[in-house]
């Protein structure tokens, strides 16, 4: 009963969103008329009920997994009674059907939050804006029913499932996917505002300030999601790296590019009503980018190891949705924007003219990422094998990120509309100061071979001291919610660059083949391999070494990676042992004994590495003070205009 | 100017989508080939493995005979999967070499006593140091080395019984 209600909620709320887009053509046409107010607060009704019945069918699809019901294809293919409880929630999301349903409920949940909360904007551009979110869900729900359903049953049904794959199974990972999903879908609502607005054309300060809660709210979700990620594939993989410039991490760090310029540029439409026709075009772009994101890397077009959907059927589907969505949007754009007036203008000199060297720079490096996971289909296409790589990542993005870091310390230090070249300059010495008295230090310690690093290491000490500055001599406790995000964000940008450039400077690595009693060095660390021994876990069974490591002067501590082997289904793990210290973490990874008593042993000594997600957590932490600071003033503005 | 902005982002996702429909309609071989089909045999010298067969010497392969070079390890399942398909065509007459990837005398033998054993000679690879040379990029793969040495055609994966009469025609050809 229980699939079959699923299902059912699916095709409910798939009539809901057909009815939410006639709803929302007659409110949107029909403005001015009597009946307008009655048809709105329907709308919304219907957009709220969408997003509970999707909401609903995808607590249903759990609640089959968390029973383990094997009479469902999907619980068979993805879950086993044996498993934990929350890999059983988890494998819900954790396979393409219900990864698809998770990100349709996002949608449709987001379409209700906006019926919900939008107060002030005018009711014609919230109508369509609705309308649009429906219309984008329809899709979906056309895609889940007839070509991913998730309900599906088997008769008979099976003594038991095939398992979820150990590599996915890690609380981190579990919450991974949904963190991500809300940050993608939220810039749904990004995108059904600026087609909204251009449907209407009404692209002014009223539709940014309505916009923005959503972007720095996908925005954050999008941040935590990558940083995680970054984490997870750090300790999870064994590689001991937190970037590999694989195509789905290109595919979240793209909507992540698209949403930080779309959230400064809104930011100059709402406050100074410039750059109208821009932002719209980056709303769009963001969440082209988190669909373009999500399925073309499952389409399996790109070779990847998230490639979930290698079908061919699904794949021209998606790709006729997107086709619709993306190309109906731009082509909207094309017609409508030339009747949107221009905005208000600025000086080169200005906060504003950051903002857009900001815009800029962040595009630059968005073109790169998206050339560079492109480019293999390319060449796909002229009959070349090839694949793109991290040396093209990092030549290409890294000098235009480390342009970015110069212009992110400049920006808050510049007035609106217009500023002095020498006011700035005067305010930039301290940061100046700092980041060449750093980059001497680091240049001497690391040499000239690591020059690009350094440089950054620099930079985001200059950074570091420059984004505290919008502080000093303000009254702290009267200081805006939304300025210490500012600062938080930017700081925490500062931290993390320091990290990245910290491991890539100064760390050091140690491949060995040593037998128990033996000791190498990696680092400052001696590190001695006590003993072999095997281990049991709920669902695997795992070869353990003990190593102890030793820094001269320090109390010895002891260390245990594992090779873990996974019987349902079979699968070998690498578990890296990582201890964490204040100015560094080490890095251990047992593999292959060769028959001889001599084991593989590889280890990382990466200083400082912890930075690069606390500086994510920071940058996160910055987006919520700073969707604090603008909700709390859009309700105490709703308040004063009632 | 302005006009042809407002639509280049249009003709941009036109372009990247026309890319993708391509990539659906005929998705990319992704099989990696060698480069050494249609070139002669590497210098190879590989040491007997078992003691009851010869080692593998590329002077061997330009005896006027066409030949099958199959690569395999105890350790691969699918390799197991092809075993009685080398066994139909060792029956057919064809004379099948071997070179046995990173594996030991005795896991060999034991392989060959439960699966059967198609093979006249067996070199042994125990770093893939003769895998690479010939470019072969897993286990099972199979060359087919014409009279002269010659390598005409590399088969990727376990040899399918549907795959055995056209093997046996292009051995044919090659005479």
């Amino acid at each position: 009963m229980i699939a079959e209600s699923g299902l059912a909620a699916l095709w409910l709320a798939t009539g809901f969103a057909l009815m939410q887009v006639m709803l929302a053509w007659g409110a949107a046409r029909g403005a001015d008329s009597n009946g307008a107010p009655m048809v709105m607060k329907a709308l919304r009704r219907v957009a709220i009920v969408q997003g509970l019945l999707a909401l609903g069918a995808f607590g249903l699809l759990v609640t089959l997994f968390v029973q383990s019901d094997m009479s469902v294809l999907l619980v068979i293919e993805n879950s086993h009674s044996m498993k934990p409880l929350i890999y059983k929630v988890a494998g819900a999301w954790g396979n393409h059907e219900g990864s698809m349903l998770l990100w349709v409920t996002v949608l449709a949940v987001s379409g209700a939050g906006v019926a919900l909360f939008e107060k002030r904007l005018a009711p014609a551009t919230l109508a369509a804006t609705l309308g649009a979110q429906a219309a984008i869900a329809i899709g979906f729900y056309a895609f889940l029913a007839f070509a991913s359903n998730p309900f599906l049953r088997v008769n008979p049904p099976a003594p038991d499932g095939q398992g979820l794959n150990p590599l996915l199974q890690d609380p981190g990972l579990a919450f991974h996917p949904p963190t991500l999903y809300l940050g993608y879908v939220g810039l749904s609502v990004a995108f059904s505002f600026a087609v909204g607005a251009l449907l209407m054309r009404d692209v002014g300060p009223a539709f940014a300030r309505a916009m923005r809660p959503w972007v720095l709210g996908a925005w954050i979700f999008l941040t935590i999601g990558i940083t995680a990620g970054s984490y997870w594939a750090y300790y999870e993989l064994g590689w001991g790296g937190w970037w590999f410039w694989d195509p789905v991490e290109n595919a979240s760090l793209m909507p992540w590019l698209a949403a930080t310029a779309l959230l400064h540029s809104v930011s100059v439409l709402a406050t100074r009503d410039g750059l109208r026709a821009w932002t719209v075009m980056l709303a769009v772009v963001a969440f082209s980018m988190s669909m373009i994101g999500t399925f073309l890397v499952r389409s399996g077009i790109l070779v990847s190891v998230h490639a979930f959907a290698v079908d061919p059927t699904r794949g021209t589907f998606i790709l006729g949705l997107l086709g619709l969505y993306i190309g109906g949007a731009l082509a909207l754009f094309g017609a409508r924007i030339g009747t949107v007036k221009q905005g208000a203008t600025f000086e080169l000199v200005s906060r504003e003219g950051a903002l857009v060297l900001n815009n800029l720079l962040l595009s630059v490096i968005l073109g790169v990422v998206f050339i560079g996971t492109l480019y293999p289909l390319v060449a796909a296409a002229a009959g070349v094998q090839l694949s793109i790589g991290a040396p093209f990542f990092e030549k290409a993005a890294v000098p235009v990120g480390l342009a970015l870091v110069a212009a992110t310390a400049c920006g808050p230090l510049l007035k609106w509309r217009r500023d002095q070249w020498k006011a700035l300059l005067g305010k930039l010495l301290a940061p100046v100061v700092v980041a060449g008295v750093i980059f001497a230090v680091a240049f001497a310690l690391a040499g000239a071979e690591h020059w690009m690093a350094v440089l950054a290491l620099g930079l985001a000490a200059g950074l570091a001291v420059a984004s505290v500055l919008p502080l000093v001599r303000r009254n702290l406790r009267r200081t805006p919610i939304a300025i210490w995000g500012m600062v938080v964000a930017h700081l925490g940008i500062a931290v993390s660059i320091s990290g990245m450039a910290a491991d890539s400077a100064f760390k050091s690595e140690r491949l060995a083949a040593i037998a128990v009693g033996q000791s190498v060095t990696v680092g400052p660390y001696r590190i001695e391999l006590v003993e072999m021994r095997p281990v049991v876990g709920p669902n695997w069974s795992a070869l353990e070494a003990h190593l102890k490591a030793t820094r001269s002067g320090g109390a010895p501590f002891d260390l245990f990676p594992q090779q873990r082997f996974f019987a349902n289904p079979p699968t070998n793990t690498n578990e890296a042992a990582i201890a964490t210290k204040f100015d560094g973490q080490l890095y251990a990874v047992i593999g292959q004994g060769d028959g001889q008593g001599r084991w593989q042993l590889r280890l990382w000594w990466k200083p400082f590495v912890t930075l690069i997600w606390l500086g994510g957590a920071l940058i996160a932490l910055g987006g919520l003070l700073a969707l604090i600071g603008r909700v709390r003033r859009e309700r105490r503005d709703a308040e004063n205009d009632a | 100017m302005r006009r042809v902005l407002i639509w280049a982002p249009l003709a941009l996702f036109a372009l990247v989508f026309a890319l993708v429909a391509s990539g659906i309609l005929q998705p990319a071989d992704r099989t990696v080939r060698s480069a050494m089909v249609g070139k002669p045999l590497p210098g190879l010298d590989m040491k007997p493995l078992l003691a009851t067969k010869p080692g593998i010497a590329t002077a061997d392969f330009a005896r006027g005979k066409p030949r099958l070079l199959n690569v395999f390890g105890s350790w691969c399942i699918p390799c197991i999967a092809e075993a009685p398909q080398l066994l139909a065509l060792k029956r057919a007459g064809v004379e099948i070499d071997a070179i046995a990837i990173r594996d030991t005398p005795e896991a060999v033998q034991a392989f060959l006593a439960r699966n059967g054993d198609p093979y006249a000679r067996i070199g042994d690879d125990p770093t893939g140091k003769a895998q690479i040379a010939l470019g072969s990029s897993g286990v099972p793969e199979t060359f087919l080395i014409d009279g002269r040495g010659r390598i005409i055609d590399q088969h990727i994966g376990d040899i399918r019984a549907e795959d055995v009469p056209a093997i046996l025609r292009k051995l044919e050809a090659a005479k």
